[in-house]
């Protein structure tokens, strides 16, 4: 079973977003890096999958060179190598799918994609879908369950009032969501060894974006003034009268 | 210019609100519900036959944007998921989950669109939907539909009241007082990511932006910090009482109502007041 995961560095925000000064990006100076919690269920489930059945899992980013360290936290949890295709710009969803398409092209083929729902921060809900069509392959989005067996994926999407369900034969892509697996914390010799995994690392050139990002904008509305009910255990009659004057208590 | 609008069901909210984006673009507006089982490929390829050379709109759910998506794909032609705002070429659309916006100009000689949740007021607008039955032939489709059994207790998408825990909570055990709280209100209990993490409640409980997204009358966050990730999972609720020991948290800035101090005495005596109450 060869498997390609698709992940995506995104900054880990706290409460608040800072822009930059040319509001194209958050100001990242204080903060960490990771991937999407959707993308790392999807790298977990990949090597669960090849822990099984036996195969290699390979796992793929369009990013700035600093994403290697989510490579090789990928390659912790379990995945066996990676492709880098390094640029240090945001791609819009159809250059990204387009890109990775190449990239996909120029290897053996797999039986598995795997890539998130939606990314933590461009939310585009579309890079995944773009890529199949692209391969001509069947693909199910938003997947909670996922069961591979002889050349066929059973698969289970979250939708309101409980799961549907897919049966598609491989090769086939999809996107997967958080709560699908509970991704493992990986070990420091698993650590260790990600160093010495091999990667490819090439850069790629931006074509013109199709969805052209303009300028970032912090909402209006998070500054709230909300009213306090009261301090401690004392504040309870208030918060019950408040809950009748809303007609659900 | 006209725009086709691909409703979930009639009177769906996030497919009302899809309509008044359309509505704003300022032309004609059409409306497409598909029957049959759901099989996204041939849906879109229903959708883009039906749309002529129009704009094509659609809720942003996650079926809205998956199917959008297979029309984007079809048609390419870029999407603008999750969007607040269309001013001609241009639009304001959501990024992590909401609490970021985008500005973004479209290349293309059509719109495709999708209406972020809770950004536009559902349309009263008595539009008749065309209802289009495509040809599945080979399209990747439904095959079974799985119901969790939830006990009889009341989903948390589905909820009137969430009462919700993070961090501050302490523990699972931690949670038996919103667990009580919640009973009495016919509420769900929901949690943080944090919460989930520590395997304290199961992911099925997680409110935010890669867990369920809320939208309850009221929805009660207990000793949650307000992380973006859990306010883009919360924001569709229409009040938001928060209960939080630091009175300079995060959540403070999105909350309508604020109890400042231990949650641990707070909400059992919230309970015992309603108790209270409820047997007069």
């Amino acid at each position: 079973m060869r498997i390609l995961v698709c992940v995506k560095r995104v900054p880990i925000t706290g409460g608040r977003m800072v822009l930059t000064d040319d509001a194209q990006a958050i100001q990242t100076r204080h903060l960490g890096f990771t991937i999407s919690p959707h993308e790392e269920c999807g790298v977990e489930e990949a090597v669960r999958i090849v822990e099984a059945q036996g195969g290699e899992v390979t796992v793929l980013t369009l990013g700035p060179a600093e994403a290697e360290e989510q490579i090789r936290d990928c390659m912790a949890i379990g995945a066996d190598r990676g492709i880098h295709l390094v640029s240090g710009e945001e791609w819009d969803a159809q250059a990204t799918a387009a890109a990775i398409v190449d990239a996909i092209r120029a290897e053996e083929p797999f039986d598995l994609l795997v890539f998130g729902n939606e990314s933590a921060d461009a939310g585009n809900y579309q890079v995944g879908i773009r890529v199949a069509y692209a391969l001509g392959l069947p693909v199910v989005t938003g997947l909670k369950g996922l069961s591979v067996e002889g050349g066929r994926a059973r698969c289970e999407q979250e939708v309101p009032g409980g799961r549907d369900v897919y049966d598609v034969p491989l090769p086939a892509l999809v996107t997967v969501k958080e709560g699908l697996n509970l991704p493992r914390y990986p070990s420091v010799p698993a650590k260790l060894r990600a160093k010495g995994k091999p990667l490819d690392s090439r850069p790629v050139e931006r074509p013109a974006s199709r969805l052209e990002k303009l300028r970032l904008v912090v909402p209006e509305g998070a500054g709230k003034q909300a009213e306090i009910l009261g301090e401690g255990a004392a504040a309870a009659p208030r918060v019950v009268e408040v809950m009748q004057e809303l007609g659900v208590a | 210019m006209s725009a086709l609008v691909f409703l979930e069901g009639r009177n769906d909210e996030l497919s009302l609100q899809a309509v008044t984006l359309a509505e704003s673009l300022g032309g004609e507006v059409a409306a497409v519900e598909i029957g049959g089982p759901y099989a996204p490929s041939a849906w879109a390829q229903a959708i883009v036959e039906a749309a002529g050379d129009a704009d094509i709109v659609g809720p942003g759910s996650d079926r809205g944007n998956e199917v959008l998506a297979h029309v984007a794909a079809q048609l390419d032609v870029p999407l603008a998921a999750n969007v607040t705002e269309v001013r001609g070429g241009e639009v304001t659309r959501v990024r992590w989950g909401g609490t970021l916006l985008e500005e973004a100009r479209i290349h293309a000689d059509r719109r495709l669109l999708t209406a972020a949740p809770f950004a536009f007021e559902a349309s009263n607008s008595l539009l008749q939907a065309e209802r289009l039955a495509p040809e599945l032939d080979g399209a990747v489709r439904v095959v079974e539909h799985v119901a969790p059994d939830t006990g009889g207790k009341v989903s948390l998408a589905d909820a009137k009241v969430v009462v919700s825990g993070g961090r501050g909570v302490g523990s699972a055990e931690g949670f038996a007082i919103l667990e009580e709280l919640a009973a009495l209100l016919d509420a769900a209990v929901g949690c943080s990511r944090v919460v989930t993490s520590a395997g304290w409640r199961p992911h099925t409980d997680q409110v935010g932006q890669t867990g369920t997204k809320v939208s309850p009358d009221l929805y009660i966050a207990c000793g949650i910090s307000g992380a973006t990730q859990h306010i883009a999972g919360c924001k569709g609720a229409k009040k938001l009482l928060a209960i939080n020991a630091d009175p300079e948290a995060t959540i403070f800035a999105h909350a309508d109502y604020a109890v400042i101090g231990d949650l641990h005495e707070i909400v059992p005596a919230i309970s015992a007041e309603l108790r209270k109450v409820q047997a007069t």
